[in-house]
C-alpha cells in the first residue's frame, strides 16, 4: 500500500482521538476533583448524542451548533447528579459508590433503549462527504471539523480551570479538600460544579461524535471502557495526559483496523490498559501518587 | 457441621428456612412453565451473587468482570462437551479450573503490582473485554456467530449426567446448586480461611500485622470465587444451550451478578438469596404489569434493568446494608445469637 493511505489513517485516527481525548477529560475532571469514578460516563455521551439527534431532527440543528445547548442540558443533570445523590453519600465506601455509578448507568442505557430502541440512527449532513487535500493528506471535513471542535472546548476548560476564580477554587478543592473548607470554600457546591463540567466535556463530545458515528444505546458501554483506557493511559488526572491519550488510542485503533480486522482493534485498546495498570498504573503522562 | 449451625439460627429462622425449602421442592407441582422459568432464575441470581459475594462480601475485593470466570466455565463445558462428548459434570471441573486459573493470573498480577480500590476493579473489567473479543474471534467455538449445544440428546427422559432434559430437572439442578453454595459458604465463614478472609476485608494491613499471608488468600478467594462462577456458567450452557461471546462475557452481565448479593446485603449469607428473590420476580412482573405502555411506542426491554439499577441506588441512599439486616430485624430473628 502507498505511504498516503498509512498517513491518512493516521491522521483521521488522530482526529477521531482528539475527541475521545475530549469524552476522557470529562472523567479526568469528575474523578479529579470529586474522586468519583463515573461509571456512567459512556451512558451520559450516549444521552448528549441522542440529545443532539433530537434536536437534528425537530429543528434541523447541525450538531455542532447544538452543542451549547448540550452542555448546558448535561451540566444541569450532572450538577443535580452530584448536588442531590452523590454529595450525601460521601461517607459511603468507595465500591459502594461504584456500584451506585453502574447502576445508575444500567439504568440510563436501558432507559434509552426503552425510549429510543436498539437501531442505529444518525444525522444526514449536507457536508458529510466532503473533504480537503492538504498535500498528501484527503481529510474528511467533518473529522477536521469534530478535531477543531474538541481542541478548543478542552482548550476552554483548560483556561477556565486557570484564569478563573471558581476554576481555581475547584482545582484546589481536588488538590486538598480539608484545605478547601478551612479558607472557606462551599465544597459541595464546588463538587457539584465539577461534576457538571465534567459532563460539558461529555456532552461537546456527544455531539461532535454523532457527526461520525451512529447512536444506539449499547455504544454506552464501549464508550465507559473507552474513556476509561484513555485516562488510565493518559494518568487519571492529568487533561494533557487525556487529550495525548486519546489521540494515541486514535490512531492505534486506526491503525489496528488497517492491519489487522477492524473488530480486534478494541483488543488492542484494552491491552494496552492492562499494560499501563500493571507497569505505570500512575499513566504514561502522569506523576507517581 | 450442619446440626451446630441449624442450632446458632433462631427457632422461627428455622421455621421459615424449612418452610421456604419446603415450597421450593414442592414448587414444580403447583407452577407453571413461565413460574417455573422465573424461579429458575432467582437461582442463576442468587447462586452467582453468592459466588460473587466471596470475593467481595467476604475478602473485600471489589470485582466487575466476572462474566469471564462465568463463560470460561460456559464456554470450556460446552466446547469439551461438543467436540469431544466429555461429560458436562467433567467439564464443570474443567471449567472451574480455567477459571480459577484465570482468576489466580488476575489476582496476582493485581495484588502483586498492588492495584487496588477502582484501578483492581477495573483490571476486571479489562479482562473480561479483552476475553469477549478473543472469543468473538475464535472460530473453533463460533465465533461472534454464537456456540450451540445439541438439544436432541435426552429427549423423551431426563439425563442427569448429561444434563440434558425438562426445565423441572433444570430447577431441581439449580436448586441444588444455590443451596449447596449456601452451606459451603456457611461452612467458610466459621473456617480459619473465612476468618483470615474477614480479617483482610475490615483492615488488610492490620491483617497482615497479625501474620496473615493477604496475598495468599486474597488469590484464594477469586479462585475460589471464579470456580463457583465457572460453574454456573457450565450450567447455564446445558440450560440455555446457546452461547455468544457479546452476552457471556458482557459487562453487563458481571453488574447483574452482584445486585442480588448488593440488594440483600453485602457480606451477609442470606443477602445474595434475598436479594435474588426480590428482584427477579418484582423485574418480571413489571414487565407484564407495564405491557400497555408498548402500545404508547415505549419498548420494554430495558425496563428490568432500569428498574434493577433503580433499586440499588436506593438501596445504597437508606438501607446501605441490604435488605437482609433489616428483614432480619423484622422478621424478629434478632432475639438469639447473630
Amino acid at each position: 500500500m502507498p505511504i498516503e493511505v498509512y498517513l491518512n489513517q493516521i491522521a483521521s485516527g488522530a482526529l477521531t482521538g482528539l475527541i475521545y481525548g475530549l469524552s476522557a477529560l470529562g472523567l479526568s475532571v469528575i474523578f479529579g476533583v470529586c474522586k468519583i469514578v463515573n461509571f456512567a460516563h459512556g451512558e451520559m455521551m450516549v444521552i448528549a448524542m441522542y440529545a443532539a439527534l433530537l434536536a437534528f431532527q425537530w429543528f434541523g440543528l447541525d450538531p455542532l451548533v447544538s452543542i451549547p445547548l448540550v452542555c448546558a442540558l448535561l451540566f444541569a443533570a450532572g450538577y443535580a447528579l452530584q448536588a442531590g445523590l452523590i454529595n450525601r453519600l460521601i461517607d459511603v465506601p468507595d465500591h459502594m459508590q461504584f456500584i451506585l455509578l453502574a447502576a445508575i448507568a444500567i439504568a440510563m442505557v436501558s432507559g434509552c433503549l426503552m425510549i429510543f430502541g436498539p437501531n442505529a440512527q444518525n444525522v444526514q449532513l449536507d457536508y458529510a462527504y466532503d473533504s480537503y487535500e492538504i498535500g498528501p493528506l484527503l481529510l474528511d471535513k467533518v473529522r477536521v471539523l469534530a478535531g477543531i471542535a474538541a481542541i478548543s472546548v478542552a482548550g476552554l476548560l483548560a483556561a477556565f480551570f486557570r484564569w478563573t476564580w471558581i476554576g481555581k477554587a475547584i482545582c484546589a478543592c481536588g488538590d486538598n479538600i480539608v484545605g478547601a473548607r478551612v479558607t472557606g470554600l462551599n465544597v459541595k457546591h464546588l463538587f457539584a460544579l465539577a461534576f457538571g463540567l465534567g459532563s460539558v466535556c461529555i456532552g461537546a463530545a456527544g455531539c461532535i461524535l454523532l457527526l461520525l458515528v451512529d447512536v444506539q444505546p449499547f455504544l454506552a458501554v464501549e464508550y465507559t471502557l473507552l474513556a476509561f483506557v484513555v485516562v488510565i493511559v493518559g494518568g487519571l488526572g492529568s487533561l494533557t495526559g487525556a487529550l495525548l491519550a486519546g489521540v494515541l488510542i486514535g490512531v492505534s485503533e486506526a491503525l489496528a483496523g488497517l492491519f489487522i480486522q477492524p473488530s480486534l482493534k478494541s483488543m488492542f485498546s484494552f491491552g494496552l490498559l492492562i499494560l499501563v495498570l500493571l507497569f505505570r498504573p500512575q499513566g504514561l503522562v502522569g506523576k507517581r501518587a | 457441621m450442619i446440626k451446630i449451625w441449624l442450632a446458632e439460627i433462631p427457632p422461627r429462622g428455622r421455621l421459615y428456612l424449612g418452610l421456604l425449602l419446603a415450597a421450593l421442592l414442592a414448587a414444580p407441582l403447583f407452577i407453571d412453565g413461565y413460574a417455573l422459568s422465573v424461579l429458575v432464575l432467582v437461582f442463576y441470581f442468587a447462586y452467582l451473587g453468592q459466588a460473587w459475594n466471596i470475593m467481595m462480601g467476604f475478602a473485600g475485593q471489589l470485582s466487575l468482570g466476572h462474566a469471564l470466570y462465568f463463560g470460561l466455565g460456559a464456554y470450556t463445558g460446552a466446547a469439551l462437551y461438543v467436540h469431544f462428548g466429555l461429560s458436562p459434570w467433567l467439564g464443570m471441573l474443567a471449567g472451574g479450573a480455567v477459571a480459577a486459573a484465570a482468576g489466580a493470573a488476575i489476582g496476582a498480577l493485581g495484588f502483586r503490582f498492588k492495584i487496588g480500590g477502582v484501578y483492581f476493579a477495573i483490571l476486571t473489567i479489562a479482562f473480561a473485554e479483552f476475553t469477549r473479543i478473543l472469543f468473538d474471534h475464535w472460530l473453533w467455538v463460533g465465533g461472534s456467530g454464537g456456540f450451540f449445544l445439541p438439544v436432541t440428546g435426552g429427549r423423551g427422559g431426563n439425563d442427569l449426567l448429561g444434563l440434558r432434559g425438562s426445565p423441572t430437572m433444570f430447577y431441581y439442578v439449580w436448586l441444588a446448586a444455590t443451596i449447596g453454595v449456601l452451606i459451603l459458604c456457611r461452612a467458610l465463614l466459621s473456617s480459619r480461611l473465612g476468618y483470615f478472609w474477614l480479617a483482610i476485608r475490615e483492615d488488610q494491613e492490620a491483617a497482615q500485622a497479625l501474620g496473615i499471608n493477604t496475598f495468599r488468600y486474597k488469590i484464594f478467594a477469586v479462585m475460589l470465587s471464579a470456580a463457583l462462577t465457572a460453574f454456573g456458567g457450565v450450567l447455564y450452557a446445558f440450560y440455555n444451550n446457546n452461547l455468544f461471546p457479546s452476552a457471556i462475557f458482557s459487562i453487563t452481565r458481571s453488574i447483574d451478578m452482584l445486585l442480588g448479593a448488593i440488594i440483600g446485603g453485602v457480606g451477609t449469607l442470606m443477602g445474595p438469596i434475598i436479594g435474588a428473590f426480590i428482584l427477579t420476580p418484582l423485574g418480571e412482573a413489571l414487565t407484564v404489569l407495564l405491557e400497555p405502555l408498548r402500545d404508547l411506542g415505549i419498548k420494554l426491554d430495558g425496563i428490568k434493568q432500569v428498574f434493577y439499577g433503580l433499586c440499588v441506588v436506593v438501596i445504597v441512599v437508606f438501607q446501605r446494608r441490604g435488605v437482609w439486616p433489616w428483614l432480619w430485624r423484622k422478621l424478629g430473628l434478632d432475639g438469639g445469637a447473630k
